[in-house]
């Protein structure tokens, strides 16, 4: 009894404060102060920006399957929230993998409407 | 030639207690250590190198190995004290390079070298295997700080 209601409270706490995957696109979309482009998304996340790797070396270009980090070669589980329930709830960990992906990427940080094109096509229906 | 002048005793109890630890690397839980170090790649040994290593490393998580693995300084704090908690001992041996600076790959070292001896330049080379770093390619059970002989194998 004790446990289901620690589960209870659990439950209750975590949808208070988790996120979806929607607000994320939402909140891109309005630091970017336009509107997303799942088709721009695409070509974003499956071309390389000068460097070495594009975001599909890692998350392949679809992103419903699971991929494989591009130098240790470890299974990654997939990106679409379809396919996934556990991506993009939390922004602590959004904000710290767009940081460091974006980086080792584009050897900068990814513009708020690059985020919100990428959001755009994870989300879209395939 | 040090084992002899170990009492007879000690001698004994190190030998019945070595067949358990020489190849388990398991350690306490730990949270945040499992998800900030063992995203991109399995959770490595901490007793694998030395705590002025794990200083280092911990010391320039922004270029890590040509990848950015940068966090809060929370985080960075708690997994480094972890880290040092669980360093190294005896026989890990030597973890600095010829300059005398703390070596940052346990591939690296001394006693991954010897430990690997055995396996071919070919082997390493494998696209199952991409790097010796990849643990786990080779040793099933890497994540759970496994790493015995018996249970290692080398794919095609
Ligand atoms: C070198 C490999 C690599 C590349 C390249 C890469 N990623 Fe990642 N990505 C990872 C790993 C590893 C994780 C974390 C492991 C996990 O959560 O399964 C991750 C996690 C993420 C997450 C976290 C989502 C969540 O809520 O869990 C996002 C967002 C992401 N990546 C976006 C991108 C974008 C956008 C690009 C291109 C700019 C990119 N990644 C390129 C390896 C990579
Ligand atoms: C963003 C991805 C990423 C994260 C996060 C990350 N690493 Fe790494 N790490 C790498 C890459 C890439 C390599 C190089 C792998 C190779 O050469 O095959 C590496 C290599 C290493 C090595 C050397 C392996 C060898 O060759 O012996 C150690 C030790 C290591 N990491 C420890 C850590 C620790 C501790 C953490 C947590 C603070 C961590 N890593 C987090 C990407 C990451
Ligand atoms: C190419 C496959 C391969 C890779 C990759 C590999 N190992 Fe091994 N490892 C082996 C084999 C095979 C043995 C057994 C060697 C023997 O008995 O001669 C072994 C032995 C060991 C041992 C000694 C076990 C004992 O019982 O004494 C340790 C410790 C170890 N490996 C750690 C690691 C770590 C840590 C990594 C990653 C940083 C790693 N290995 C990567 C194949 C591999």
């Amino acid at each position: 009894m004790r446990h289901i209601l620690i589960i209870a409270a659990a439950l209750f706490a975590s949808s208070a404060l988790a996120e979806t995957p929607r607000d994320f696109l939402t909140r891109f979309e309005k630091e970017a102060g336009a509107a997303a482009s799942a088709e721009r998304g695409a070509r974003f996340f499956n071309t390389s920006h000068g460097g070495e790797w594009s975001c599909a070396s890692c998350h392949t270009e679809r992103p419903a399957q699971a991929g494989r980090h591009a130098k240790t070669g470890k299974a990654i589980a997939p990106l679409a929230p379809a396919a996934n329930a556990e991506r993009f709830t939390d922004a602590a960990k959004v904000d710290k993998w767009f940081r460091r992906n974006c980086n080792d990427t584009l050897n900068r940080l990814c513009s708020a409407q690059e985020k919100a094109d990428v959001m755009a096509w994870l989300l879209a229906p395939k | 030639m040090k084992r002899i002048i170990f009492p007879p005793l000690f001698a004994l109890l190190a030998a019945l207690a070595l067949p358990a630890q020489a190849d388990s690397y398991r350690l306490p839980k730990n949270a945040v250590f499992e998800e900030e170090c063992g995203s991109c790649h399995i959770a490595f040994p901490p007793q694998m190198l030395h705590a002025d290593s794990w200083r280092a490393m911990m010391g320039d998580l922004s270029r890590h190995f040509g990848s950015d693995a940068s966090i809060d300084e929370k985080r960075r704090t708690a997994i480094t004290d972890f880290l040092v908690a669980n360093s190294g001992g005896r026989k890990t041996g030597d973890t600095r390079d010829a300059q005398g600076k703390p070596l940052l790959r346990i591939t690296e070292t001394a006693r991954f070298a010897k430990k690997h001896r055995e396996i071919s330049t070919a082997t390493w080379k494998r696209v199952a295997i991409k790097s010796p770093a990849n643990c786990a390619a080779c040793h099933a059970l890497a994540a759970v700080g496994e790493y015995s002989d018996h249970s290692a194998v080398s794919p095609k």
